[in-house]
């Protein structure tokens, strides 16, 4: 089959130049090869408006309100503003489909969901987008709701959009990582699936994002890009095998080890012995990963595992990037009740933040605007040292709650 | 069609991973011991109980066709064990049971053009967002960008050049969905939107607009007889963020919204603390087809970082390491009043120090 229409694209053609896979090169096998008209039809009309982008430096496509039967949300809605010229995609919209953590398929799957999106949709997918969704681009209005009910059928369900919450992400993790200190595959179902309803019907402030990563090296940017930061770390010792770390100190180079481990620990918690031995001050290690990354054979995270939590990561808008505050130092993730406990502490940060929040304003926003101390009051969560860089360096502040408070410190203490 | 007739969602949420994972993967959940780099582009588990998978990642166009979907599932099927996962930035990963399937698999990738590297210290692929090809407010396109930096760093996400991993990013608007990256290739806008008063009452709700903005420059106005919004564009910073809310805000311009480079953002804990992006180069020209001037620079960046950064040190600590001086002798970038931030919380950038590069 062929498209009804063919634009010429000279500006996207420069795109088809070059060793690296080309996207232009791909739509435009859609518009030629493929055997539906409709595939056809519309890719030619998106390469058109595309290339009138290219030409004029603008984006041509504005948003409405399209979900499907039963959802508020879910759908980018995207109706084209030069439809008279580019009809054949004048309804271009995308569903946000939630992948499984860590965004493993079978071949089988892939096929089976290109195959209904070939029936409903332009033929354009991409595996994900940058809150983590699948995002399957290009249908019409029609089509959100066909192509939806299909795929529902076997197993897959829609992302959040708009303010709501929104579909998580998670590391490779434990499935395929020596790194992992968790489950996070487990943790994020527990937390999403927990608030369904609110992925698929937005009626939060803004949007709020889940996010886990099975170690401190955080290859999911949690702390950056997430609400509720879930991290997995240790509180016991690194585990050491001496003869690995030998065999790195005779391929690598005793001056190596010192330049690109010992010397680099943030909290010079390393040490070379005279034996080729390595010493570890495992009570002043800050888990930071470096030198389990660079020794992977000899350097291991500890067996006592559990979680960070951080909230509050966001980007720019409005008042500027922030990243997530440690509330939850370590949380120990092992029995049913752990993960409830997980369960309840997003519940109520979720709960107090759409009580308290201003509208359009992120969680950690409205921590900034309220002060950290507010938000654990709310939450009734003590405050503890891991959570701050520094203690406060200004004495403008009302203190006289302070023996109480100390007292309060002593006795946690004590129970810990 | 009737409401009565139409289809209530199952509401399944995210679904269960474990069905899609390679049988090693599950049969050693947890258990994996360390990992090895036999080669750029692949990587080898080994499990406490012995079993070994080799991973060979591959970049992508990411805006995939069904064509090139199918093109990777056969491959998967055929040389791999019909297995494939997703990174965050878009490359494909494939996971082999044994040794022996690795080669075949590379080969039957680069026989069809994809590009199998990305691990360890090389740049990965760009993650970027929607641009002109779906978003309702970008300022330029994002699969263009990437595409034209990555057929000239192909090398670089092919070999282990580099002192550490570097992940680029970019954003088509200031919102910045592209997130922190070691170098991040971001929309700045330079001029205060123009504003389609004929629209304004149509279709914006005008006190979220006004919220909306930063720095509160914006008030509701009657112009031409009719409600509309204007900005104060003394206090106006150029941010678009009255844009999506109201799209008669026009900030997007042909000429006026240029690009800008920010190096040093990086997520990990590693050594130090996550960090935020900082600003190095602006006003650079929004150009398509193939933005040469952007790609230039984050060229020119990238070259320097390879020369001089230490071993394991992404581009953010070297730059804290070398300081901001001779980053801009060794760039030959210029370091303008731009570069001082104004921003609330900007104080803890400035230098109240005796420490002076000379």
């Amino acid at each position: 089959m062929a498209a009804n229409k063919i634009y010429e694209t000279p500006m996207l053609d420069e795109l088809e130049k070059g060793p690296w896979p080309s996207f232009i090169t791909g739509i435009k096998a859609l518009r030629d090869n493929h055997e539906s008209q409709f595939i056809n039809d519309m890719t030619s009309s998106l390469l058109g408006q595309l290339e009138h982008s290219y030409e004029t430096r603008k984006g041509y496509w504005k948003g409405g309100t399209v979900s499907v039967f039963g959802y508020g949300g879910g759908i980018i809605p995207r109706f084209s503003e030069v439809a008279a010229a580019f009809p054949e995609s004048k309804e271009f919209h995308t569903l946000r489909v939630q992948p499984t953590p860590g965004n493993y398929y079978t071949t089988e799957m892939l096929n089976q969901l290109g195959d209904s999106w070939e029936k409903h949709g332009s033929g354009l997918v991409t595996f994900h987008g940058q809150t983590g969704n699948i995002m399957f681009i290009g249908t019409t209005t029609k089509g959100t709701q066909s192509f939806f009910d299909e795929i529902n059928e076997y197993g897959w369900d829609l992302g959040g959009a708009g303010p709501c919450v929104r579909t998580a992400m998670s590391c490779v993790g434990a499935a395929r990582c020596e790194m992992s200190n968790c489950n996070e595959h487990g943790i994020q179902r527990w937390l999403v699936n927990n608030f369904t309803d609110d992925v698929h019907r937005p009626a939060l402030p803004y949007k709020f994002k889940f996010k886990i990563s099975g170690c401190p090296n955080d290859c999911q940017n949690a702390i950056e890009r997430a609400d509720f930061a879930v991290i997995g770390t240790w509180r016991d010792d690194m585990r050491v095998d001496q003869a690995e770390f030998k065999n790195y100190i005779e391929s690598k180079g005793r001056q190596y080890i010192i330049d690109n481990v010992i010397t680099r620990c943030p909290t010079q918690a390393l040490a070379l012995n005279d034996d080729d031995t390595i010493a570890v001050d495992n009570r002043n290690c800050v888990r930071c990963m470096h030198c389990i990354n660079v020794l992977p054979k000899a350097l291991r995270t500890g067996l006592d595992k559990g979680v960070t939590v951080l909230i509050g990561g966001k980007r720019t808008l409005k008042i500027g990037d922030l990243m997530g505050t440690v509330v939850v130092p370590f949380k120990k993730l092992e029995t049913r009740d752990d993960y409830e406990e997980l369960v309840e502490l997003a519940e109520e940060v979720i709960d107090f933040w759409a009580e308290n929040a201003l509208e359009h304003e992120r969680c950690g926003e409205m921590i900034e605007r309220i002060g950290l101390v507010n938000f654990l009051e709310g939450l009734d969560i003590d405050v503890n040292p891991n959570m701050v860089s520094s203690t406060r360096q200004s004495s403008y502040v009302r203190m006289d709650g302070w023996d109480d408070e100390a007292i309060k410190w002593f006795e946690n203490q004590a129970e810990a | 069609m009737a409401m009565a007739d139409m289809r209530p969602p199952i509401e399944s949420g995210c679904p269960d991973g474990f069905q899609y994972m390679h049988p090693a993967m599950r049969r050693n959940f947890g258990q994996w011991k360390y990992h090895t780099d036999p080669r750029p582009g692949v990587l080898c588990h080994v499990a406490e109980s012995g079993e070994t998978v080799y991973t060979v990642k591959c970049g992508t166009q990411r805006i995939l066709d069904l064509f090139t979907l199918r093109e990777l599932t056969s491959i998967g099927d055929e040389y791999a064990d019909g297995y494939i996962r997703f990174t965050i930035r878009s490359n494909v990963e494939y996971t082999v049971d044994d040794e022996a399937k690795v080669e075949p698999l590379i080969k039957a990738l680069e026989d069809k053009g994809y590009v199998v590297g990305g691990t360890r210290n090389s740049v990965t692929t760009l993650s970027h967002t929607q641009g002109w090809l779906h978003c309702d407010i970008p300022g330029t396109d994002a699969s263009g960008v990437v595409k034209s930096m990555m057929d000239e760093l192909i090398d670089e996400f092919r070999q282990w050049n580099m002192p550490n991993r570097v992940h680029l990013t970019t954003s088509c608007c200031q919102i910045n969905c592209g997130g922190q990256g070691d170098i991040a290739i971001n929309v700045q806008h330079t001029k205060p939107p123009k504003i389609d008063h004929s629209q304004v009452s149509n279709v914006c709700e005008r006190p979220s607009v006004v919220a909306r903005c930063p720095v509160a420059a914006i008030r509701p106005a009657l112009v031409d007889g009719k409600p509309s919004l204007e900005v104060d564009e003394k206090k106006c910073i150029c941010c678009g963020a009255c844009f999506p809310p109201c799209p008669p805000m026009q900030i997007n311009d042909a000429e006026h919204s240029k690009l800008a480079v920010w190096v040093g953002g990086n997520h990990s804990n590693a050594r130090g603390k996550p960090t935020f992006q900082k600003l190095v180069a602006s006003a650079i020209p929004n150009n398509p087809p193939r933005w040469p001037e952007a790609t230039a620079i984050v060229k020119q960046i990238l070259k320097c970082y390879k020369e001089d950064a230490r071993d394991w040190e992404r581009v953010g600590e070297w730059v804290e390491r070398i300081g901001w001086p001779r980053f801009f002798e060794l760039t030959g970038l210029p370091f303008t009043k731009y570069h001082i931030d104004n921003w609330r919380g900007a104080r803890a950038s400035l230098n109240a120090s005796t420490h002076i590069r000379f």
